[in-house]
């Protein structure tokens, strides 16, 4: 980093330096001028075949200034952001990604491709991918996984709109547990709402499914049930092959949302009978970066030509050497346009990139240490609070992974706000309930977060 | 890039290329937790290398990758301009890593950022308002639809107008996008000097019509010129009026399309922003509309109020696109090329962009219909393959055109070399094209050649798929 000292006025240095036009463009007056010629006008105004009623001739008052001082300026900007250890979570965590990922991936042949059209010249990104597609096959226990969807909000989109194409019964209710994060089910009722699906909560107990109250929602018009595991909650559900079961039994698709650390450790969806896998696969690769993420969807194999976004597959080049492509590229949206299985175009491809750098660094060892980690340190500090007078924790009375809420009395969003004045942010869940994720990022200043709990208790 | 690159770097049994990380070294981990059995995985099996390994394997991967750094990439449509790279290291910046429900006034610096953005894209657009959420064009499109159809439904109009109309040219996300959003699509004929057919259009609107969507300059690189006869048409029959980001490059700082009567729009803050492509995404789809469209925009809205930003819920709000605020990351670097940018910088990208595009045109000495051309253009391969032209383009090191579309030019190369190309490698370009133009048969049947990977069987892989590498035999 070079930026100067607050000091120094970068405004009276750096003034107005970019006011001749963009600096990325290499062209210099004399070319300029040969190449109207070719074109065989005389100014470039000339080209702009736009009515003069239309045409914009103010400002936008945006002043162009130098890199150092957008550098500055952007840095100041960002800072005034509090620094507080997070102990956030509720679906969106964080864990430490190694440098090798950042290091890596910014290599400009990555960062500056697009979308694989030409498969003979982007190889190295292909491989990249079919490497990310396997890791994530491995993990979820599917056949199939695509090369990404922008969130885990919007591949539940996409997973319940490929059940309605894909159940033959016919039907229209897609079913969700009550623990569920209201700004999923947002975007799921968006993306549902062109296929005339009905999102239906079904109530839970002590923050898990129970397979009988979850029969008595079903019917034949399920085309969908979708559970979590962990849950928003922390929660490891501990009945994913019944629900499995009557999925099955009720002719409906079962979709589970995870994530690539917790499939780890716990039960592989695919041996519970599990049809697709949605979730943020950018717990690898990517820290909370503002809830940005990267959609996981993994499938079975027999709902293939129904899965949104891209897929990378093995063939051969005219040589017979191994090589790869995107593949079944009549399902998109650039042939099928209105019949395609998704309108995605643009997706996360370089974060997919991160995340399968992310997960081969830590290789099947560590994922297995790390997500045992993220068992032990939550239940290891809930047992710690529970010491304090004034707080219970775990609320809930199962497993945990990651995540846990605690009741404390009098006032949750008291001790929030008093804890934010010792750099520590956590949930506040109504008046009586805190929720606290732990992971690898945090768990330095877990001894901190009780004393100070404990001190605000006092 | 070249395949003789790749053999200098054969270091094992596997002949040709670079092996998978499963076929360097797998290893199986037992499970054994602190967790009961039935709630664990039995084992787990994955890739286990060193560090070392891996930053090889990687780096290998990237020389058998081609990017914007790489050379010209000309894919008409996507506006693959040169990234700078200072924006990497505004988006690297601690503070910029928060949690997504983390309270506003925790995150003044974030939302402050997220404000100045709506502005700075609400005034280039010429539009009143402006959300951040939709994280990619496709999605922007999307959201866009979404809120015009919350539009209609609010004005009791909701069940009347199924129709969303699009122009044959359009791009293919569009049809996608308004039929996930439950419309029935009509497709729009074009006219014959390429542009939009003012009775075809008048014929194809009407009670029914939801809205147009429609990409000014279109995918021909031709601005619509009737463009306000258009937007009079579409709202006479109570349509709305859509604006396809996708070609905003070509219009910066020259021409808005709120002026157009177009009443809402997406931007791709990744083409025309200089925000890199990433090997297909991130990229970001902001959309901006008319203050009548406001109430119905995606929860939350930033808002700033006497210099404290906010985030407020916009009364008949569609909800949410994404599970949090979108591609923040690339929000970011948007916000930091704008800013690098201002007012002229913005003005001499279009202007670059446009002399580059008619530049490149009047060097080829294939059949391009129509003109002028706004920064993309597209040339005809005539009763060549277009796909075997652009194989043989590869072999001279540089990217080809978009292929094959729009259907409406036979065998199409769309082409767009945006601002950041020099005249010396747009005359590089030009003598690909001409260099494949004289070409036999033959030669373009068996490119590429000189690449990594020579013509990939498309066919095999689709017939038999295998997608990852538990499917591979070896």
């Amino acid at each position: 980093m070079t930026i100067p000292p607050d000091s120094i006025d970068v405004d009276q240095v750096h003034r107005d330096d970019t006011s001749d036009g963009t600096p990325f463009a290499p062209h210099d007056d004399s070319e300029v001028e040969e190449m109207l010629a070719a074109v065989g006008v005389d100014t470039v105004e000339e080209l702009f075949d736009i009515p003069e009623s239309v045409r914009f001739e103010e400002s936008f008052d945006i002043d162009g200034v130098s890199e150092q001082r957008v550098r500055q300026r952007l840095r100041e900007t960002v800072e005034q952001n509090e620094d507080y250890t997070e102990f956030l979570g509720r679906g969106h965590n964080s864990h430490y990604v190694p440098s090798i990922v950042d290091h890596i991936s910014l290599r400009s042949e990555f960062l500056t491709s697009y979308t694989q059209y030409q498969p003979e010249i982007t190889q190295g990104f292909l491989q990249a991918l079919f490497e990310y597609q396997s890791v994530i096959a491995e993990l979820t226990g599917l056949d199939v996984a695509n090369c990404s969807m922008y969130d885990a909000a919007t591949a539940l989109g996409e997973a319940a709109t490929l059940a309605d194409r894909s159940r033959r019964a016919d039907g229209n209710r897609v079913l969700v547990p009550d623990y569920m994060r209201d700004t999923h089910r947002d975007v799921l009722e968006n993306y549902v709402e062109g296929a005339e699906l009905v999102v239906e909560a079904f109530d839970t107990e002590n923050g898990q499914v129970n397979p009988e109250t979850l029969e008595n929602e079903l019917s034949e018009d399920v085309v969908l049930i979708y559970v979590e595991n962990p849950t928003i909650e922390g929660v490891i559900e501990e009945n994913l092959t019944e629900i499995g079961e009557l999925s099955d039994a009720y002719g409906a698709l079962y979709c589970i949302g995870s994530d690539p650390v917790a499939l780890s450790l716990l039960q592989s969806p695919g041996s519970v009978g599990a049809d697709m896998v949605v979730g943020d696969a950018s717990v690898l690769g990517l820290s909370t970066a503002y809830g940005m993420g990267l959609g996981m969807f993994a499938c079975d194999e027999e709902f293939l030509r129904q899965v949104p976004g891209r897929l990378v597959g093995a063939s051969e080049d005219s040589d017979g050497t191994r090589a790869f492509t995107l593949t079944l590229q009549t399902r998109e949206q650039h042939i099928r346009r209105e019949r395609a299985t998704s309108n995605i175009c643009t997706n996360q491809a370089w974060v997919a990139l991160r995340t399968a750098i992310h997960a081969a660094s830590l290789g099947p060892s560590g994922l297995v240490s790390l997500a045992e980690k993220c068992h032990r340190l939550p239940e290891r500090v809930a047992a710690e609070l529970d010491e304090i007078d004034g707080v219970s924790a775990p609320v809930r009375d199962c497993h945990h992974f990651r995540e846990f809420k605690a009741r404390v009395e009098p006032d949750a969003r008291e001790l929030a706000a008093d804890l934010r004045e010792e750099g520590i942010a956590i949930h506040a869940l109504g008046s009586d309930e805190i929720q606290i994720s732990i992971t690898d990022v945090n768990e330095h200043r877990t001894d901190d977060f009780v004393q100070a709990i404990t001190e605000v208790m006092n | 890039m070249q395949r003789h690159d790749q053999t200098v770097w054969n270091d094992t049994d596997v002949d040709g290329y670079e092996p998978l990380l499963s076929e360097k070294g797998l290893k199986e981990v037992e499970i054994d937790s602190a967790l009961p059995d039935d709630l664990t995985r039995d084992s787990l099996e994955l890739p286990e290398l060193s560090e070392p390994e891996l930053a090889r394997h990687y780096t290998r991967l990237s020389q058998m990758n081609y990017g914007i750094d790489s050379g010209p990439y000309p894919l008409g449509s996507c506006t693959m301009k040169y990234n700078p790279k200072f924006t990497e290291d505004v988006a690297a910046l601690p503070a910029v890593s928060v949690h997504p429900d983390r309270d506003a006034e925790s995150i003044q610096g974030t939302l402050q950022v997220f404000a100045e953005l709506q502005e700075y894209l609400a005034d280039i657009g010429g539009m009143d308002v402006v959300t951040l959420q939709p994280p990619a064009g496709a999605a922007g499109e999307f959201t866009g639809i979404m809120v015009a159809k919350a539009y209609h439904e609010y004005n009791d109009e909701g069940e009347q107008r199924d129709e969303v109309v699009v122009p044959a040219s359009a791009h293919g996300t569009n049809f996608a996008s308004a039929a996930m959003a439950g419309y029935d699509m009509v497709e729009l004929p074009p006219g014959s000097d390429g542009r939009v057919d003012l009775d075809a259009l008048s014929a194809a609107v009407g009670d029914s019509t939801a809205a147009l969507m429609l990409t000014n300059p279109n995918t021909l690189g031709l601005f619509e010129r009737d463009i306000e006869r258009i937007a009079d048409i579409v709202h006479e029959a109570g349509g709305l009026l859509y604006y396809d980001g996708a070609n905003l490059n070509a219009l910066l700082g020259r021409a808005r399309p709120g002026d157009m009567g177009f009443d809402v729009m997406h931007f791709n803050l990744h083409k025309t922003f200089a925000t890199p492509h990433g090997g297909g995404g991130p990229g970001a789809g902001p959309i901006g509309v008319t203050e009548d469209l406001e109430a119905f925009l995606p929860t939350p809205q930033v808002r700033e109020r006497d210099g404290q930003y906010d985030l407020v819920e916009p009364e008949h709000t569609i909800g949410k696109v994404h599970g949090a605020m979108g591609n923040w990351l690339v929000l970011l670097k948007a916000h930091a090329y704008i800013s690098r940018l201002g007012d002229s910088g913005l003005r001499d990208t279009s202007e670059k962009a446009v002399l580059n595009a008619n530049y490149l045109a009047s060097q080829i000495d294939l059949e391009i219909p129509f003109g002028p051309f706004h920064h993309e253009f597209v040339a005809s391969a005539g009763e060549r393959d277009a796909a075997d032209v652009a194989k043989r383009m590869l072999d001279y090191g540089v990217h080809p055109p978009t292929t094959k579309w729009p259907e409406i030019v036979q065998e199409a190369l769309m082409t767009e070399p945006t601002e950041a190309e020099s005249k010396t490698s747009l005359d590089q370009l030009a003598d690909a094209f001409n260099a494949v133009n004289e070409e036999g048969e033959q030669t373009l049947a068996e490119a590429p050649e000189n690449t990594s990977a020579r013509r990939i069987d498309q066919t095999s892989a689709a017939r038999n798929p295998r997608l990852s590498w538990h499917s591979l035999d070896s």
